[in-house]
C-alpha cells in the first residue's frame, strides 16, 4: 500500500493519448488524490475541453493504475471547476512539448497578461510566426507559421 | 419514450444540451466538405467542443429529472417532438455564408448565456458553463472573423451573406422568448433573464455587422416552437439520420 503522494506520482506518469510526450501531470489534469480511513481512493481529474476525447481513455488508466496499487476501492471524478488552464501546465511539460516540435502555451502573468508577446517557432526558434489557423489537429491546437524557416507547426494554445 | 417532467430546471438544461447537440451535429455534417482544410478542421473542432458541453448538460439533466437516463438515452432514443432545442440550430447547413451566419447567431448567443451562467445557483451548471466560456469565446472569434471578411469581401460573398442574414434572422427572436420555464428558473436564480442576454446579442451583432458592411434585416415572421417540441421540416430528416446506427442495433457500443 502507498500514500497519496505515491498514488499522485504514478498516475501522475500516465502518458497523455493524444500527446504522449506529455504525462498527464505535466499537464495539471489531476486535480487531487484523497485515501479515507477504508482505504478507498478518490482521484480528481480535470477536462482540457470539454469535449476531449482523450478523458475517458485517461479516467480508465488512472483507475487501472491505482488498482495495480493494491487499493480495490477506487473512484475517479471528472471535476470541471475550477476549469482547467494551460497555467497548469509544469515547467517540465512546456518544454517536453517544444522538443516534441510543438510550440508551448505562452505562461501567464497573475494579472493574466501574457508574459511574452510572439509564439517561438519550435524549430529554429525565431519570433517571426503568425497564426494560420485557430484550430489545430486536436482541440488543444492552433497551427501557425514561421517567416523565417518556414515550417509549419503547430502551437498549444493559451486558454 | 415520453416523459413528462416536473422540474423546470431539468426542462431547462435539456434545453441548453440539445442546443449545443443539434448544432454539433449539423456543424460535423461539413466533416470533408468545408471549402478549406483549415474550415473543416475548424468546424469540426467546435462540434467537438459542443458536443462535449452537451453531454455534460445531459448528465446534469438526467441528475435533475430523475429517471436516470444516459446521454444515448437522451440522444438516440427520444423522437423529434421530445427534443427541445431552437429552431435556429437546426437549420440546414446551406452554402457557408449560411452556415457561418449561424455560427455568429449561435455562438454570440451561447458565449453570453455560458457567462451568464457562470453565476448559476446551480453548481454543476455552473461548473459547465466556466469550461464551456472559453470555448465559445473561439467560436464567436471564428464567425466574427469569416463574417468580416465575406461581408467586406466581393459582391458575390456579400450577397451570399445578405441572403443567409434574411434566411436565419427570423428565427433568433426565439432565443430570447419568456415562458414558464424561463421565468422559474431565473426566479430560482439557475438561469440569466433572456432580455438582457438580447441587449447582449443585439449590442455585439450590429457591431459586426456594421464592420463588415451588412445589417440586420427587419423581419415580422416570428417562428418559434422548437422549446415545446415543434420543428422544422429538416429537423425530422437530420434525427432520422444521427438515430440510426443505435436504432438499427440496439446497445451498440465503440
Amino acid at each position: 500500500m502507498t500514500g497519496v503522494d505515491e498514488i499522485r506520482r504514478i498516475a501522475g506518469e500516465i502518458p497523455d493519448p493524444e500527446l504522449p510526450a506529455l504525462t498527464i501531470a505535466d499537464l495539471g489534469i489531476i486535480r487531487e488524490v484523497r485515501i479515507d480511513a477504508a482505504g478507498a481512493v478518490e482521484v480528481d481529474i480535470t477536462p482540457t475541453y470539454s469535449g476531449c476525447p482523450a478523458l475517458e481513455v485517461i479516467r480508465d488508466e488512472v483507475e487501472r493504475c491505482v488498482r495495480d496499487q493494491g487499493y480495490s476501492h477506487v473512484a475517479v471524478r471528472v471535476v470541471l471547476s475550477p476549469a482547467w488552464t494551460t497555467d497548469w501546465m509544469t515547467e517540465a511539460g512546456r518544454h517536453k512539448l517544444q522538443e516534441y516540435g510543438i510550440a508551448p502555451p505562452r505562461a501567464r502573468g497573475a494579472d493574466m497578461r501574457l508574459l511574452q508577446l510572439s509564439v517561438v517557432c519550435p524549430t529554429c526558434g525565431s519570433a517571426h510566426t503568425s497564426e494560420v489557423a485557430h484550430f489545430g489537429a486536436t482541440q488543444c491546437q492552433a497551427v501557425r507559421t514561421c517567416a523565417d524557416c518556414r515550417e509549419t507547426f503547430p502551437h498549444f494554445k493559451e486558454h | 419514450m415520453t416523459i413528462v417532467v416536473a422540474d423546470a430546471a431539468a426542462v431547462y438544461t435539456m434545453r441548453l444540451a440539445d442546443d449545443c447537440l443539434v448544432l454539433s451535429h449539423r456543424l460535423a455534417q461539413w466533416s470533408s466538405l468545408a471549402p478549406t482544410l483549415e474550415d473543416d478542421i475548424a468546424l469540426t473542432n467546435i462540434a467537438l467542443d459542443l458536443l462535449g458541453q452537451a453531454r455534460a448538460m445531459y448528465a446534469r439533466t438526467a441528475e435533475l429529472d430523475g429517471t436516470g437516463r444516459s446521454e444515448d438515452d437522451y440522444v438516440f432514443l427520444r423522437d423529434e417532438r421530445e427534443f427541445v432545442n431552437c429552431l435556429l440550430v437546426e437549420q440546414e447547413n446551406g452554402d457557408f455564408a449560411m452556415t457561418i451566419v449561424r455560427q455568429l447567431l449561435c455562438s454570440t448567443f451561447q458565449l453570453a448565456q455560458w457567462q451568464a451562467l457562470e453565476s448559476s445557483t446551480d453548481e454543476q451548471v455552473a461548473a459547465i458553463a466556466s469550461k464551456a466560456v472559453k470555448e465559445s469565446t473561439y467560436h464567436r472569434d471564428h464567425a466574427t472573423d469569416w463574417t468580416l471578411r465575406l461581408g467586406d469581401g466581393t459582391d458575390e460573398s456579400h450577397g451570399r451573406m445578405e441572403a443567409a442574414l434574411t434566411a436565419l434572422c427570423p428565427y433568433t427572436t426565439e432565443l430570447f422568448e419568456v415562458d414558464d420555464v424561463t421565468r422559474d428558473v431565473g426566479a430560482r436564480g439557475i438561469a440569466p433573464d433572456p432580455a438582457i442576454l438580447g441587449l447582449e446579442w443585439e449590442a455585439y451583432i450590429d457591431t459586426v455587422l456594421r464592420t463588415a458592411t451588412l445589417q440586420r434585416p427587419e423581419s415580422t415572421w416570428t417562428p418559434t416552437g422548437g422549446r415545446r417540441g415543434l420543428h422544422t421540416e429538416p429537423f425530422g430528416y437530420m434525427v432520422a439520420e444521427m438515430q440510426h446506427l443505435h436504432r438499427s442495433h440496439p446497445g451498440l457500443a465503440w
